[in-house]
């Protein structure tokens, strides 16, 4: 039982991870209707700027300042410049665009501050959380900051003009145009938004996976898992997502046998995909109903 | 958030291509397999093995193509099916001693089985919850093929080496003009073949399943089976291919399987022409040749010019050759008229 109880606690540690890049996968999927496979990279790169900024003697709360607006602009730029001009293109060439961005971000990145892993450092110290081995006081702070982006997230959402504007703009963009608001703008903001919080995700998982321009492949596949188990309409099921995957993930590492690193990806993928099968929508997700 | 149920009138996520926008037209067609027959007279053998692969990639990206631009699915999970084919071709020649032509339609078959039997559960998802469980299907894979209780068999992470065939009746010719020969005998089979099947009665119910699921039930079409019938298809050409690629290459490891793999022959597809079965062949070009003009550019870079490169093709032309194919073909029909 005890054992059970430290694997639980340890994925959720993890699951932290998972959940705070499945916010920001959610994020964008709200505002453009698409999984954007570069979001990891994007978040990659942001973390590397706020490292460069704090190796040129910024502290880190400043540094870290500096990236989200960094972050924030930059993928306002990303929209502007090379997806504006493709949103009438079908879907699947803008995945193409995607997939495009990913390889030219990593491969910048690589270039720029090459592939040695760097230390990263963490605001909130690495000592056991309460007493507890498994959870640092790191991954404790992850996970607050987690749930205060889901309060801040549900707050803009629900209560701000600007959160009911780009709700409108991504569920019915020509009935949101036609009381005034400014579709395009919204899904260039939603970039933004979702850059800045892949930023935040980024600077909280580099101390715990190291810092290198690969370090968040592995993040990002479950982080689509999680916002995909939770339901791609729903922060909150992204969060909740994110804690299961990682409880699933550490689960099934302990208690099936024979299951080595390299196999828990896999199991931890089916899981989610039987779960779809049952409630397609995800979890927390909304079922759409389609005019015929 | 709200109790009413979002309602959402949405075009179909791949467009609708009419089943004759789908070929090319009888000269045309002759004129390039010509060009594939003559070619490969003159040129060095290593350029004759990239023929080969590309003929391969191809198959890959066509079989690709009849799922996402016939039926509207999508799938990350070509490598795994691919996999699955090379490793029939591979065992069957290595364990079995059997001949490698042989081979391939047991790969065909045994994927075909797989692709109908994976259909099944897919068939409650679509969109980006099928891209998720196929992409789980290709990230399983290479580890799948890993496990110490096939290693008989698959010899585990080092891989079988597979002899390459020789010319058979005594032609005077090289081995590796001879395959190349034989994938184009096959691509042509499959590719009539793929043509044929589009322009059938299955075919036109996958197309109205892409266009309209609903409307397609009500007019009687069995959409599960079709469903699960076209990712059958679609995985029996890609084991052909994959089986034929073991048999090109000479190898086959768990780590040439991965996901990477299943995203190029996505590029593959959507540089081609979603829907437009010849563009699978530029397809197939852009993701054999362009990798390495980029890495001819700039070694530390050949990342980020790759995706620069795809930026340009998609920016130019974001319906992929075919795009290319119907300018060229609105020119050509304008200079007959003067």
């Amino acid at each position: 039982m005890e054992l059970f109880t430290n694997q639980v606690l340890a994925g959720i540690a993890t699951g932290a991870i998972y959940a705070c890049m499945a916010l920001a996968v959610v994020m964008i999927y709200q505002a453009i209707d698409h999984l954007n496979f570069a979001q990891g990279e994007m978040a990659m790169f942001s973390t590397f700027v706020c490292w460069q900024l704090m190796q040129w003697g910024v502290p880190y709360w400043g540094a870290f300042l500096i990236t989200l607006v960094f972050s924030f602009a930059g993928g306002i730029a990303i929209e502007r410049l090379l997806f504006k001009p493709l949103a009438k293109a079908p879907i699947l060439t803008n995945v193409a665009g995607f997939i495009a961005l990913y390889a030219i971000i990593n491969s910048v990145a690589g270039l720029i501050w090459d592939f040695t892993i760097k230390q990263f450092p963490t605001p909130f110290g690495s000592s056991p959380f309460l007493g507890s081995q498994l959870i640092s006081t790191h991954q404790a702070g992850m996970i607050g900051v987690t749930l205060l982006l889901l309060m801040l997230l549900f707050f803009f959402f629900r209560f701000t003009r600007m959160g009911l504007a780009m709700r409108a703009a991504a569920s019915l963009p020509e009935s949101a145009r036609l009381v005034g608001i400014n579709t395009s703008w919204m899904i260039a903001l939603g970039w933004g938004m979702a850059a800045a919080i892949g930023a935040i995700a980024g600077m909280l998982i580099a101390p715990v996976v190291f810092l290198e321009p690969n370090m968040m492949l592995g993040v990002l596949i479950y982080g689509f898992a999680a916002a995909v188990l939770g339901g791609l309409t729903s922060p909150l099921g992204a969060v909740v997502g994110g804690f299961l995957v990682g409880v699933f993930e550490n689960l099934v590492g302990t208690y099936i046998p024979g299951v080595g690193n390299e196999l828990k990806l896999p199991i931890a993928l089916a899981l989610i995909v039987t779960v779809l099968v049952v409630k397609p929508a995800g979890l927390f997700g909304r079922p759409i109903v389609k005019r015929v | 958030m709200s109790a009413i149920q979002e309602v959402v009138t949405e075009a179909p996520a791949v467009e609708a291509v009419p089943k004759r926008a789908m070929t090319l037209g009888n000269g045309t067609s002759l004129a390039m397999l010509a060009l594939l027959i003559i070619v490969p007279l003159f040129v060095k053998n290593f350029i004759i093995f990239q023929l080969t692969m590309l003929l391969i990639y191809a198959l890959a990206v066509l079989a690709l193509n009849i799922l996402t631009g016939g039926s509207g699915q999508f799938s990350l999970g070509q490598s795994a099916f691919y996999a699955v084919g090379a490793y029939t071709s591979a065992i069957l020649m290595e364990h079995g001693n059997i001949n490698y032509a042989l081979t391939l339609p047991v790969a065909g078959i045994i994927c075909f089985g797989f692709g109908f039997l994976f259909g099944q559960p897919a068939l409650r998802l679509s969109g980006v919850y099928l891209a998720l469980a196929t992409f789980a299907l290709a990230t399983a894979m290479p580890q799948l093929l890993k496990l110490g209780v096939f290693e008989h068999w698959t010899g585990g992470v080092q891989g079988l080496v597979v002899t390459k065939p020789d010319a058979p009746f005594g032609l005077p010719m090289s081995q590796d003009m001879w395959l190349y020969y034989f994938t184009l005998a096959v691509t042509i089979a499959i590719y009539i073949f793929s043509v044929n099947l589009l322009q059938s009665r299955s075919g036109r119910a996958f197309m109205a399943i892409r266009d309209n699921e609903i409307a397609a039930s009500a007019m009687g079409i069995d959409v599960a089976l079709y469903k699960t019938l076209a990712f059958g298809v679609s995985a029996g050409i890609t084991g052909v291919a994959g089986g034929l690629g073991a048999i090109a290459v000479q190898f086959v490891a768990p780590d040439g399987y991965t996901i990477t793999l299943a995203i190029s022959l996505f590029l593959g597809m959507v540089v081609g022409g979603v829907g437009w079965l010849p563009g699978s062949i530029v397809g197939s070009a852009f993701i054999i040749f362009v990798p390495n003009i980029a890495e001819g550019i700039s070694k530390g870079l050949s990342g980020a010019v790759f995706g620069v490169l795809l930026f340009l093709v998609i920016f130019l032309v974001p319906h992929g050759a075919r795009q290319v194919a119907i300018v060229a073909q609105q020119l050509i029909g304008k200079l007959k008229k003067n």
